[in-house]
């Protein structure tokens, strides 16, 4: 597999600082840094429950951190109006791990109720050529009508990601694209992500904790260990060394 | 920068939830009679909480209308006045039975639907969802759920009593071979203004509370199907207890414009 190399804008898209958060008296992020860069897919490794969705839910405002500042798009995130927060949300795209998709919709309604909440300019025919136009870039055109639990995994996964790129966000938050997706399933998810670094232009932060998944869509990885990053870089820089919580991580996904 | 919080002492969680009650009612203020509106979702929902109420509330009605009239009957015969059966039905239904049938039929029917509805939808992210899409889901969930309680329970609690009066004359004119016109008449004339308005105060405040509590039990519950079937299950006890409430306190305070 063709591993992907650092992007070389140093434009900062997110930049996250001192980042504590904890749940009761469970410790999950312990003064988390971490900088996405324009462009570039970013890719969160971790065991799970070490906080990898956590991180991402406090970058869209849907958890508050105890400490530290995350600032995306040169926005501090938890001092923003609710009013800045939701005009924010507009330029950045989050695909939940299970999809998310409003299960008493169609999958046109579930596209187009964002759209037509949030650019009310759109005439009745705009809408439904954006609907067609982002059902065909995620290979899907053909569920337009169906609802969402006549669906396979993968289809919903894409259709979720379809519903997040129809506001042509420029940061995109992917949590465990290919969780509980079979091997050439994943494969897709992973060609669909770089597709849309390409054509969308997007900044991404993947959360996953497949190393294929990783190798194939990262330009950088982040490793969260007992609650911060301490390994960052390539996926050769990260994963060449004999850390013990780092190489049994290697080793179970590429079967050593 | 934000501090880090502590976890509060569980009386202090008390006080904290009652917060989060009255600033759960303050945002439905807020969001309900504020642009944008979300009419057609509000339609949808005034659909399925009355419209799809209609089958039960008649049933319901009018058996309690027969049934209230077959048992009252002996009382009053033993005063020789049952030609008093109409306006006592009309009264007893208009007045108590019908706004707090309907209302405890819908706590049941509604309530629960709008818990587990709800909390399926957070328990499954959707709610998230459409937060992150910049939509705001209080708007679209909760004001529409809770307008359409308030909006149509009023409106099935006078079906309720039209039923109820329908299966009173159904019995009556069995019994005492009354007609229609002299039941209506009868039945009518001792209904003042007051009763009216009574009842279409506390089937608004009883709708509220359906709405309300459905949806702050669904909107806020915990992750898990546990979670799910708590919502729905504290909806309609919460509910029907707080619907008893308010009926004890409504009938005191209409008491006091009575001579």
């Amino acid at each position: 597999m063709q591993e992907k190399t650092k992007t070389s804008t140093s434009e900062k898209v997110i930049e996250i600082k001192g980042l504590y958060k904890s749940f009761g008296t469970y410790d999950v992020l312990k003064g988390v840094d971490l900088d996405l860069f324009k462009g570039e897919n970013l890719v969160v490794l971790g065991k799970s429950g070490t906080g990898k969705s956590v991180l991402i839910k406090i970058i869209v405002g849907l958890l508050t951190p105890d400490i530290g500042e995350v600032k995306v798009l040169d926005q501090i995130v938890d001092t923003i109006t609710y009013r800045d927060l939701l005009a924010l949300r507009l330029k950045v795209g989050f695909s939940f791990q299970n999809s998310a998709l409003y299960d008493s919709m169609t999958i046109r309604e579930n596209l187009e109720f964002p759209l037509v909440r949030n650019q009310k300019q759109l005439t009745k025919q705009e809408v439904s050529s954006a609907v067609e136009e982002m059902l065909e870039a995620v290979g899907l055109s053909n569920t337009i009508n169906q609802m969402p639990s006549e669906l396979s995994g993968g289809q919903r996964k894409r259709i979720g990601v379809a519903r997040t790129l129809i506001l042509r966000p420029e940061i995109m938050l992917y949590d465990e694209p290919t969780a509980g997706l079979d091997p050439i399933t994943c494969l897709e998810i992973n060609s669909l992500i770089n597709e849309i670094q390409e054509r969308f232009h997007t900044s991404s932060i993947v959360i996953t904790h497949d190393l294929t998944c990783a190798k194939a869509v990262g330009n950088r990885v982040a490793m969260l260990l007992d609650g911060k990053f301490e390994r960052q870089g390539t996926f050769e820089e990260v994963f060449n060394t004999n850390d013990k919580r780092v190489k049994p991580f290697y080793d179970y996904n590429f079967i050593q | 920068m934000a501090t880090r919080t502590e976890r509060p002492s569980r009386f202090g969680r008390m006080f904290l939830t009652l917060y989060d009650v009255f600033q759960f009612i303050g945002r439905f203020f807020k969001e309900a009679f504020l642009p944008p509106y979300e009419g057609k979702e509000l339609m949808k929902q005034c659909y399925d909480i009355g419209y799809k109420s209609l089958s039960l509330i008649s049933l319901t009605g009018f058996i309690t209308g027969v049934v209230f009239t077959k048992q009252s009957r002996p009382s009053l015969a033993e005063f020789g006045a049952t030609s008093w059966l109409p306006s006592l039905v009309g009264i007893a239904l208009l007045r108590t039975l019908a706004p707090l049938l309907t209302s405890l039929i819908a706590a049941g029917k509604v309530g629960s639907s709008i818990g587990a509805e709800l909390g399926s939808m957070r328990v499954t992210e959707q709610i998230d969802a459409m937060e992150v899409s910049a939509t705001n889901p209080f708007k679209f969930l909760v004001s529409t759920r809770v307008l359409a309680a308030t909006i149509t329970i009023p409106i099935l609690t006078f079906y309720t009593a039209m039923v109820g009066m329908l299966g009173a004359l159904l019995n009556v004119s069995l019994s005492e071979g009354t007609s229609a016109k002299a039941f209506f008449q009868s039945g009518l004339e001792s209904i003042t203004f007051l009763d009216i308005t009574a009842s279409t105060v506390k089937a608004i405040l009883f709708g509220f509370t359906i709405g309300m509590v459905g949806c702050y039990q669904g909107y806020n519950s915990s992750k898990g199907t546990e979670g799910v079937g708590k919502a729905a299950n504290s909806a309609v006890v919460i509910g029907m207890f707080l619907i008893f409430i308010e009926e004890v306190v409504s009938v005191q305070f209409f008491g006091l414009f009575r001579t």
